[in-house]
């Protein structure tokens, strides 16, 4: 309900605007909100549902005829690793290959108006990184034919696990002002400070964007034992340990009773 | 029903954790081993990161055996002697243990070894297993009485500095226990095993001790060196999930109790047999897994 009360500010911001004349020709904007700015990760979690949502403000309110061409980039901090690939070696799968990537994002979530080749020209969608085909990986070691097999290979097994996604064609649009796409955040995705990025292009271009943060972050009792078992290793070992002895001596001794 | 691990760093269905330890739970009941064997390779199907499986399951066992530990202790079934030699050597593997658990990360074949290891381990163990309860059985059948296997094995009476294991009944170097113990505590380390299915094997078979005081011992052991074992991956790589270890705690405690239970109802020797057979059926699993083509072919690795 939050999403949707915001949704109708949004609407409202902008009839204001398309009602006052610009004074002159003022760039195409972009005006964006979304349902959560921060995502605590509870005991409960099992995944969020991000609505991105917002209005596209036009010169002198001169809406134009045909579909605005939009994508909806959600992305999380980029980090190095290393992808192996399995081979039968001696009649047993085990890990030979490597690829190092130095910035793969630890999510990845488009979502677009129209499908991506026909939306954006391949230069946009390098620089702006819009579509699982340009991710900037920057991968560091292997020869071409390798990086690619290896990428596809990244991209075929995060898709499968909802860490990375395209959703082509998954924008709405009303009265083509108003936009807003739904984002699936599954619940084993990593904590960290992540952007949503909204772009509005036309002629395979890109011509306005905006952006805005979103903080996914463990909370409550989660986010206490996480910071415990990092900064404080050894009393965390420690505690551990006698939980684990006070319970089995609980239970023997519930046991002895009966 | 869904729970967010903070470690694992994923929501898993509690009722299945504690269904896996529960049924865990009852086998240890049952046969009177750790479980630790089952544990692991059933979380790693779950889904849990295997670092985390091996340090959690670690942290479980710890749990699930102290109990055990103790009336063994009240009975004065635990040598303390050979315990601590045992708990001595599994200090010094656990550290080589570690050591090797992160050269084999690094690597990239930490997955692929522990499966190995287990293929091998299990399969061994689980194979002797079998092969001795089937003999007994047919033997047993035939009406002759079970021949006790107490070997005396040439190369453990050559070792040096022979002490008296007064509880265990043993003249032996403390070098044969140490060794011992520094081979199951690199495999706690590396596994998440407690290894009594080494452990309790080897004590019998390989150093003669007598039997009223093997389990006792083991377990004693198995609660020192899991123990230590869960601080040194705490310290290490923060691979330990006290949410995870305390649901499989739960259900462990409550199947061991209905284990227990079952256990006295049937023979020790159809145990035996069903144990192996258990072993034997776990082992051709994750080698089936070894060998057909994997689901998978790419894996990542974090930043390291």
């Amino acid at each position: 309900m939050k999403g949707f009360a915001a949704f109708c500010w949004a609407l409202a911001a902008v009839m204001g605007a398309v009602a006052v004349p610009a004074e002159a020709v003022a760039p195409v904007r972009l005006i964006t909100d979304i349902s959560q700015n921060r995502i605590d990760i509870v005991y409960t979690f099992k995944g969020a549902e991000l609505l991105v949502f917002g209005a596209i403000q036009y010169p002198r309110g001169s809406v134009p005829d045909e579909r605005p061409g939009l994508a909806i980039v959600v992305r999380g901090p980029a980090e190095p690793i290393t992808l192996r690939k399995k081979a039968r070696v001696a009649g047993v799968w085990i890990n030979t290959d490597s690829v190092r990537f130095e910035t793969a994002p630890g999510f990845y979530a488009v979502a677009t108006s129209a499908p991506i080749k026909t939306l954006v020209d391949e230069r946009n969608a390098s620089i702006w990184e819009i579509g699982l085909d340009y991710l900037q990986l920057s991968p560091t070691t292997g020869d071409g034919g390798q990086v690619a097999e290896f990428t596809r290979g990244l991209v075929d097994l995060r898709r499968r696990t909802g860490l990375w996604s395209e959703q082509e064609g998954r924008i709405g649009l009303t009265q083509n002002i108003l936009y807003q796409a739904r984002i699936a955040i599954p619940s084993a995705v990593p904590v960290g400070v992540y952007t949503a990025e909204i772009y509005l292009i036309r002629a395979g271009k890109v011509i306005a964007r905006a952006a805005t943060p979103i903080t996914i972050d463990k909370s409550g009792f989660e986010r206490w034992v996480y910071v415990a078992a990092q900064e404080h290793g050894l009393t965390y070992g420690l505690v551990a340990v006698g939980l684990a002895l006070l319970a089995g001596w609980l239970a023997g001794l519930v046991v002895r009773r009966n | 029903m869904t729970l967010y691990l903070p470690i694992a760093e994923l929501s898993v269905n509690w009722l299945v954790i504690v269904g896996l330890g529960g049924l865990v739970g009852f086998l240890s009941g049952m046969f009177g081993v750790g479980g630790g064997f089952l544990t692991t390779p059933l979380l790693i199907f779950y889904g849990i990161p295997p670092a985390v499986a091996v340090a959690s399951s670690a942290t479980q066992i710890t749990g699930a055996s102290v109990s055990g530990a103790l009336a063994y202790w009240r009975r004065g079934g635990v040598d303390l002697k050979m315990g601590g030699v045992l708990i001595a050597g599994g200090l010094i593997g656990a550290a080589l243990g570690s050591v090797v658990f992160r050269w084999l990360q690094q690597l990239g074949q930490i997955d692929v070894t522990i499966n190995l290891v287990y293929v091998l381990l299990l399969g061994t163990v689980g194979g002797l297993m079998l092969r001795e309860s089937i003999r007994t059985l047919r033997r047993t059948a035939k009406g002759a009485r079970p021949k006790r296997l107490h070997a005396h094995n040439p190369y453990i009476a050559a070792l040096p500095w022979k002490t008296r294991f007064y509880t265990s009944g043993l003249y032996i170097s403390p070098l044969a226990p140490l060794l011992l113990g520094a081979v199951v505590g690199m495999l706690t380390v590396i596994m998440g095993v407690g290894g009594g299915f080494i452990l309790v094997p080897a004590m019998i078979y390989l150093l003669g001790m007598s039997a009223n005081s093997v389990v006792g011992t083991s377990l004693f052991q198995i609660v020192f060196v899991t123990a230590a074992t869960t601080v040194l991956h705490s310290v290490e790589s923060q691979t330990v999930d006290i949410v995870l270890a305390g649901l499989l705690l739960v259900g462990g405690v409550l199947g061991a109790q209905l284990g227990v239970r079952a256990a006295q109802k049937l023979s020790p020797l159809r145990l035996r047999l069903g144990l192996a057979l258990i072993v034997v059926a776990v082992a051709v699993r994750l080698a089936i897994g070894l060998a057909l083509t994997p689901a998978e072919l790419f894996s990542v690795f974090g930043p390291a």
